[in-house]
This record gives C-alpha cells, structure tokens and sequence, in this order.
C-alpha cells in the first residue's frame, strides 16, 4: 500500500515535470527544423506557470460542466499517466486498469472536454467538440486494432504485462506484426494528439482548428489545467508507443540505480519519437477534415494487417 | 433473511400488480386515488418479485410453482431458476422505479386521458412480462408474449390522436406478430418433436433431434426472438414504437421488453436445444455486431430526444448479442470458462442497459414533459433550468458510453476481454472474428460517446433555443426519486462491480456448467481480471477514488496557493456580433454532421434548398431547408415486401366478390374436401 503511494507519487511527479518539456522540445524542434529561431524549450512551463497566476473570464452562458471539464481533463490524464510503465516495467497502479482502461479513462476527459466546448453557446465550441468526437470515433477502432496485437502476443491487457512480455524478447520489435501496430498506433498517435496533418495545434483559424476550438473560452488557471492535461495524455500516448515497443531500457524493479538508468533511456526513446513527430509535422501540410478519415482507414488497415500477420507468423 | 417464502412472494407480487390494474380499470373516475393505488401496489409488487428473484439467484435454487386451476385446461406453471429470475429481477427494480416515477408522470396527463386505462395495462405489462420470464411450458408462454404484445400496444398508442403514434402502434403490432408467427410455428414443432410443450422436456428432447431439425429450429427462434430484441434488420417497430409511448412505458420497453427476445435467445441457445454448431454462435455475433454499429449510426444523426435513446436500444441489443454470440462459439468449441466470462460480460450488460436506459428514458421524460418537444435543437440551457434532471442524464450518458468508472464501462471491459480471449480459442481462421468484432465494438463506444455529447451537450447545455426551454422547471420530486434511484444504481453497479459478479454465479452455472466469480474477481474483492491472473486487471471503486482524488488535486493546490486571481463572469466570444444569441449555438444536426459525411455512402443523406429572392439571391426573402437520410431498411426491405404483400393480396379479393352463391360454393366445396380426407385416413 505504502509501496504503492511512494511509486505512484514518484511517477505523478515525473510525469507532471516531463510533459511539458516533451511538448516544449517539439516545439523547438519544429521551429528549427523550419530555419525559425522558436520559443524555448522551457516555455510551455512558464505558460503554465504565468496561467495558474492569472484571473479568469467565464462565459455567463456556462454552467458548472466548463468548471469541472479542466479539473476531469487534468485528473483523467494524470490517472492513466500512473498506470502505464515509464522507467520502470511496473507502473505503480497497473493492477487498477490496463490498456483498456487507458482508453476509456482518455475517453472521458474527452467527454467532458467536448461537452465544455458546447457549454459556452459559441459556435466555435461546437464545431471544436463535433469535429473532436468525430476524429476520436473513426481513430478508436484503429487504435482498438493495434492495441490488440500488441495485447495478443503479450497475451495481457495489462501494461506492465505487457511491457514485461516485450522485454522479454527484446528483438520482437522487428516481427511484422509490431511494425504494422506500430505504424497503425503512430497515425492514431497524431490524430489524438491533435497534429499536423490531423489538426494543427497552432493555430487559431476558425475553419481548421479542433482542440483550440473547443478552448476558445477558457482563460487563467482551467486554461492551464486544460494545456497541462492535453500535454500528459500526449505524453501518456508516446509512452505507450516507446516502452510496449521498444522495451530497452526499462528497470525491472524500482531501484535508484536501475530507475536513473531507465530515465535516461526513456528520454532518449521520447526524444526520438519527438524527432519522428517533428519530422511528420514539417513534411506534411494539414489534411481537409474528411481527408482525415482516409488516413485513419489507413491506419486500420495497418491495425487489420497486424492482426492477420500475427495470425500467419 | 434466511428463509425467504419464494413462492408466496412470487405469487403475492404478481396479485399486487393485478390489483394495481384492477384499481385502475374500476376507479377510473378517481384520478387522484387511483394513480396513488396504482402507482404504490406496482411498485410494492415489485418489491415483492425482486425478493423472490434474488433469493432464488442467492441461493441457486428452483422453484416451481403450479396454480392449480382445471379452466381453459392451462398448465399455470412457473418454473424460477436462477435464468429466470436475473430477468426478473431486472425487471423488478427497473418497474420499480419506473412505479414511482409514474406517481408524478401521469399527474401530468391531460385531464381527458384516462389514467386508470392507462395503468390497467401498465399493470399487465409488468404481469405479462414476469409471465414470459417464469413460463415452464411453452403454451404459458406463449400466452404471456402475446398479452405482453397487447398491453404493449395499447400502451404504444396511448396518445391515439397523433398519426404518427397510431402508425407506430400498427407497425409494432404487425412486427410483434410477426416474429411470434415464427415464434409458434418453431414452438409447435419442439413440442411435437419433444412430446410435451413443457420447457424441461425440450431440454431432454434437444439430443433426440437431428441436425436439420436443431438448425432450422434455431433460425426459426432466432427471427422470432431477434423482433422483439431490436435486431438488425427486423428492428423497424423499435425507433417508432419507443419514443410513440409515454416515457414511462418507453423505459420499461427499452429496458426490459427487448431484453425478453435475449432471454428466449439465451433460453433456447442454451438450454433447449443443446450444444450449439459453430454457426449459429457466428451468425449471433454477427447480427448483434451489425447492430451495435448501424444502430448508433442512426442514432447519431437523430434530433428527436427519445427516438435517439430507441435506436441506442437497438445498439446496446446489438453489444448483448456480440457477446452472447461469443459465449455460444466458445461452447461449440468445448472452451467453459471462456463461455462463462462471455456469459458474464453478456448478463451485466443486459442488467446495465436495463438500468441507465431506463434512465435515459425516464429523464427524457421529464424534458420533454418540461419543453413539450421531443426535438432536441427546441431544448438547450435545461441545466440550470432542470440541474438534478441533467444530472440524472449525465449519469446515464457517461455510462451508456462506457466511461469509466460506472456500470457501462465494466461491462464493455468484459466484453472486449470476451471476445479477446476468443482469439485464442482455437487455431481456424474463425479466430480473426473476434478482435475484428473487438475493434468494430471500439467503434460502436466512440460513436455512443460522440452521440451522448451531442445529445446531453445539445439538449441541456449553453442557451436555451425555444420559449418553452427558457420556461422550463424542475420536475416532480417523485419523477426525481424514481430517477435518483436509477442513477446511483448506475454509480453503485459500476464501483461494486466485484460486489455483484459473484451474483451472476448461479446463472452461469446453470448455463454453461462453469463458475466465473472465481476467476473474475481477484484477491480483496476490489480487482477485477479478465479470467487469468496476468490476462488483464481492472477495479473500477479505486479508479473511481483516484479519480476524484487527482481530480481535486489542482483544486486544492490552486486554494492553497493563495494569490489573488480575479475571476469575472462574461459573455462568450461573439466575434464582435451585437450579444450571443440562440441561434449562433451550434445544433445537433450540425453537430454530427462530418460523421454524416464520413458515413455517406451508409446514410445517403439529401438536402434541399429552396431560396425565393427578388433583387438577388444574396438577399432571400425566404428560404425552406430540408435534409434527410434515406431509410435503407424501410425502403429496399420492408416498402417492396409491403408492396408485394399487397398486389398477392388484391389478387385474392377475386375469390371475395361478396356473392353468397359464390360462398356457399367454397363451402360444399371444402366439406367435399375435408369429407374425402377423412375418409382417406
């Protein structure tokens, strides 16, 4: 019990200090990558910090739903940060709720977030939680399929199972089968992190935004609860990606020594997923929204042709 | 309550529902009196069968009881074995809430409506529908399915001055009959084959019979059933019917009187007719998967409040079908304990659905009471006009969605664990079927979540879009109870998860021979696995306290960090316009508009667009918009067989010219016929 608390309260530490670092280097990244000079890789922190000291504006046509939404958004993140194995392959709540559990607790704050968008009777709201939803619906099935794979040749939903069974045999990464996941989970990794070419997180254009839509309203400290939130499940995502693929790294137990190490490792791994992204960001332009389910079918395909090869090899 | 005297509860709870109904029919006059009387013996009634149901569920024990009665020469038998009783029990507590909610619900009936009618048969549905459950031979329940069809359908078309809701009342009758014309003729044919229309001889008979025979008897069921459990395509009457009634009697349709074509699908599947051929699990589980997805296709695209929950209906039916299509694969391929999670997965669904449907539909009631619309772009701003009605809502949209930690979530998790589990099951291509069907149920969730936004995010949220929705009040405290109960029977079902699975033992016993508590709950009773150990773990109770936990973390840390932060109230951002109005709010047409295009091809959606101007078309003097999806199953299923039904059908009126020679004719000449065969035997 007491293990269980110092873990987790470890983890919730690394994880509330990471995300925004993750989401500042990709953005330092991309603005190099495009010959700017860019913010600096600390900045999302001083957001942060300079929104939680802020007042606030709340629409007069909301009720308490846009009040709770940043709280939901940022606790659902947070919880399903603690289930899923960072430097370590036991991630301190794993036995509380595996893959599927993630999934659906994303969902939630998903719920929520889309419902605070039509909370505050501006059309922007709308159109943000409609196109939101929509894009998560056609991904789940995708990301549904490439979990699966994985789940199955792990035989676990469990994360830390699963991360188990990866290092375990630690060249499994090159099967068919985890490429074709891999692939499929990466697509789905933009789309629910809300990148180019999927939406682009910066921007501020009526007619393509979709997270920033549903934003629109919210100022001061939700604001921050809400961009904090949106960089843990981000983070959350990328995890997932890195340690049930490519396990290297991970301590089996939560020793100092074996943890720095997986630090290290884990950073290294994030850094260079951040990289990958990065890259996709800059090379694509953005997708018309109904493109964005021919990318998502293709990722589906992915998931599918995962699935069947596992079954052939 | 060691003991308790099952059949006298049985029996009592049934005579309190009559009594409820013969209130009802005798003092008509007495409004008031009447809809008290009513209301309370229904809902102690149901007190009474909801003991009854969960002692014989504790202690796995059947009972029979027979009335003893020598008229119409029936066998009034009841058999109450644990099967049974889980349905009944269901029904109990939702009728239970339902009665309570009445109490407040009919006071608002017009005065020209009769309310004592209208609990007569209310009262035999609840009757007809504990008779379907309890029947141990085929002729009571036969009888019963039809008295529930009638007491159905008068209740349908209570509100008989609307076209629309007389139409609805027809259509389900004609389906309803329909799928009991298969219904008798599979019954007629057990029974001959079996020697006794009693339930427990067809258990025995089912290894007599051939394989033809069991397969054809099964389709035969199957369609009958499929009727009246909403399926995909024999599911017409269902989206009409539901939102035709009162929102009391569409609750208790939605959550309870679909669920009896699942019972006799569970019955026959696994009780009657024996072990089951690998196809007749994989035609379940493909119909149900068809289902779950067409279903919250429609309902995504519905403004009308109540017609949405009908076709969620249809999608939850379709979600208990994969999974009961799953259990019935496993059993063909002789995997128990595979069969008993899928099992498991299929009854708690079957008992969730009861509860946050019926929640849906009772708090859909209350709005459409408070705003006399059904269409949900009327309704807007209803949360701080109606707050504890919105929050009874919420509760069943996050739990229809399978969000965690309520009692949708859980049963998906064992759904998706099912049909995981499925895929190594066996080393034949059939496996692939299982995480196709796992993704397609992925699907299924994210939609019902992006159709429980638009609905609750549409209907209550923001301004309100019509002068009734600015008017509307707070509801009657009883219609709140009877809510209030459901809902935190949802929170309640989803944290005591573990608590309530052990519940299920008895059934899944009794079907597939295997215990399933064991494995699914782990050590302490919080930890819920999916069967093994390592498989996959989940406790909903301590996702729940974590999540409130990390969910006031900020909040608290906000407080504590004291720093004066202003916080103003505003208006919106209205690009600079004069004040935010309603009709800036984005509506539920346009809200689920990308998935209408996403999904064109399904839906083939139309518009049209009228605009009359005078100078130019830039400034209109009127515009007419109308947009629409085509029918696919009314138009290229039923409207062609309508139609061809009828042409063989005037065809036939040659015979009927209305000459009584040409009578007396068919007469003489069907004594002549019958005359001959008798002689011939």
């Amino acid at each position: 019990m007491i293990e269980v608390l110092v873990k987790s309260v470890i983890q919730l530490i690394l994880l509330l200090l990471v995300a925004p670092l993750i989401t500042g280097i990709i953005r330092t990244l991309k603005a190099r990558l495009q010959t700017r000079r860019g913010p600096d890789i600390v900045q999302p922190y001083r957001d942060i910090l300079k929104l939680l000291r802020k007042g606030m504006v709340i629409p007069n046509t909301a009720s308490w739903i846009f009040s709770a939404t940043p709280y939901i958004v940022f606790g659902t993140a947070a919880l399903v940060g603690l289930m899923i194995p960072m430097t370590a392959t036991d991630a301190p709540l794993s036995l509380f709720g595996g893959v599927l559990a993630v999934v659906y607790l994303l969902a939630l704050g998903r719920f929520f977030l889309a419902l605070g968008g039509l909370d505050t009777g501006s059309s922007f709201g709308g159109l943000g939680s409609s196109r939101e939803m929509t894009i998560s619906a056609i991904a789940e099935p995708a990301m549904m399929l490439a979990i699966f794979t994985v789940a199955l040749s792990a035989n676990s939903t469990n994360l830390s199972e699963m991360a188990r069974s990866a290092v375990s045999q630690s060249w499994r990464f090159l099967a068919p089968s985890q490429i074709l996941a891999f692939s499929g989970l990466f697509i789905v990794l933009i789309a629910e992190t809300g990148r180019i070419p999927v939406d682009n997180p910066a921007t501020h254009l009526e007619l393509t935004m979709i997270h920033e839509a549903m934003l629109l309203e919210y100022s001061g400290p939700y604001l921050a609860l809400i961009e904090w939130g949106a960089s843990i499940k981000q983070l959350v995502l990328m995890t997932l990606l890195v340690n049930t693929f490519f396990p290297f790294g991970l301590s089996s137990s939560w020793m100092v020594s074996g943890l720095s190490l997986g630090l290290v490792f884990y950073l290294l791994k994030l850094f260079l997923l951040a990289c990958c992204i990065v890259l996709v960001e800059t090379t694509n332009a953005k997708l018309r929204l109904f493109r964005v389910p021919e990318l998502l079918a293709v990722a589906f395909i992915l998931g599918a042709l995962a699935l069947i090869s596992t079954f052939l090899f | 309550m060691n003991q308790i005297p099952v059949s006298q509860a049985f029996l009592s709870g049934l005579t309190l529902y009559a009594a409820a109904g013969l209130v009802g029919l005798i003092g008509a006059r007495q409004r008031n009196l009447v809809r008290i009387v009513a209301c309370a013996f229904s809902a102690l009634g149901a007190v009474l069968e909801g003991v009854a149901s969960f002692a014989v569920i504790r202690d796995a024990h059947e009972t029979i009881i027979s009335i003893p009665s020598g008229t119409f020469f029936l066998p009034y038998t009841f058999r109450l074995d644990p099967l049974s009783c889980y349905f009944n029990l269901a029904l109990a507590v939702v009728g239970l809430a339902i009665s309570i909610y009445s109490f407040g619900y009919l006071k608002s009936f017009d005065s020209k409506k009769p309310v004592g009618v209208f609990c007569f048969f209310y009262s035999l549905l609840l009757i007809s529908l504990t008779a379907v459950f309890t029947a141990a031979n085929a002729v009571l329940f036969l009888i019963a399915w039809e008295l529930m069809a009638l007491a159905a359908y008068f209740l349908v078309s209570f509100d008989h001055e609307k076209d629309e809701t007389r139409r609805a009342g027809i259509l389900f009758f004609i389906m309803s009959h329909a799928g009991t014309g298969a219904l008798l003729v599979a019954f007629l044919l057990l029974g001959t084959w079996a020697g006794s229309f009693d339930f427990s001889a067809f258990h025995l008979a089912s290894q007599t019979l051939t394989t033809m025979q069991r397969g054809s008897l099964f389709l035969l069921f199957f369609l009958g059933f499929g009727v009246k459990a909403g399926m995909i395509p024999v599911h017409v009457w269902l989206p009409a019917a539901h939102p035709a009634a009162p929102s009391n009697v569409s609750a208790l349709m939605s959550a309870i009187l679909i669920k009896t074509g699942i019972y006799g699908i569970l019955r026959i599947a696994f009780d009657f007719l024996g072990i089951p051929p690998l196809w007749w699990g994989l035609v379940v589980l493909a119909a149900g998967t068809v289902s779950a997805v067409l279903g919250v296709l429609y309902a995504l695209i519905e403004p009308d409040l109540k017609r949405m929950l009908a076709y969620s209906t249809i999608e939850n039916a379709g979600i208990i079908l994969m999974t009961l299509g799953g259990a019935m694969v496993f059993r063909s391929y002789d995997r128990p304990v595979l069969a008993a999670i899928a099992l498991a997965a299929c009854l708690f669904h079957i008992f969730n659905h009861a509860v946050f449907k019926s929640l849906l539909f009772l708090s859909a009631g209350a709005v459409v009471h408070a705003t006399e619309t059904r269409n949900m772009e009327r309704m807007g701003g209803l949360i701080r006009r109606m707050p504890l009605t919105a929050l009874c809502f919420l509760v069943g949209a996050i739990s229809i969605s399978g969000l965690p930690p309520l009692n949708g979530f859980v049963s998906e998790w064992l759904s998706y664990q099912a049909l995981l589990g499925g895929f190594g099951s066996t080393l034949s291509l059939t496996r692939i079927v299982f995480p196709i069907a796992g993704s397609l149920l992925a699907l299924t969730g994210a939609l019902a979540a992006a159709c429980f936004v638009r609905a609750f995010g549409i209907g209550f949220l923001a301004l309100p879009r019509s002068s009734q929705a600015t008017q509307a009040h707070e509801t009657h405290p009883s219609m709140l109870a009877g809510m209030g109960a459901l809902a935190a029977l949802c929170i309640a079902l989803g944290l005591g998860a573990t608590l309530w699975l052990p519940i299920l033992d008895p059934l899944v016993v009794q079907l597939v021979n295997t215990k399933v508590s064991g494995s699914l709950v782990l050590a302490g009773s919080l930890v819920l696995s999916s069967g093994s150990p390592k498989g996959g773990t989940v406790a909903p109770a301590a996702l729940a306290g974590l999540l409130v936990l990390l969910t006031l973390l900020p909040g608290l840390l906000l407080a504590f960090w004291r720093r004066r932060r202003r916080t103003v109230s505003g208006p919106t951002w209205d690009c600079g316009l004069p004040g935010l109005t309603e009709d800036n709010e984005y509506t539920a047409t346009a809200f689920s508009k990308p998935l209408r295009m996403i999904f064109a091809a399904f839906y083939q959606p139309r518009r049209e667009i009228q605009t009359e101007f005078e100078v130019s078309a830039y400034y209109p003097t009127s515009i007419r918009f109308e947009s629409g999806v085509e029918p696919a199953f009314e138009t290229h299923l039923y409207t062609p067989l309508k139609d061809r039904i009828l042409t063989r059908a005037g065809r036939l009126r040659t015979i009927q010219a209305g000459s009584i020679h040409a009578y007396l004719t068919y007469i003489f000449i069907t004594l002549v016929v019958l005359l001959l065969f008798g002689v011939r035997s």
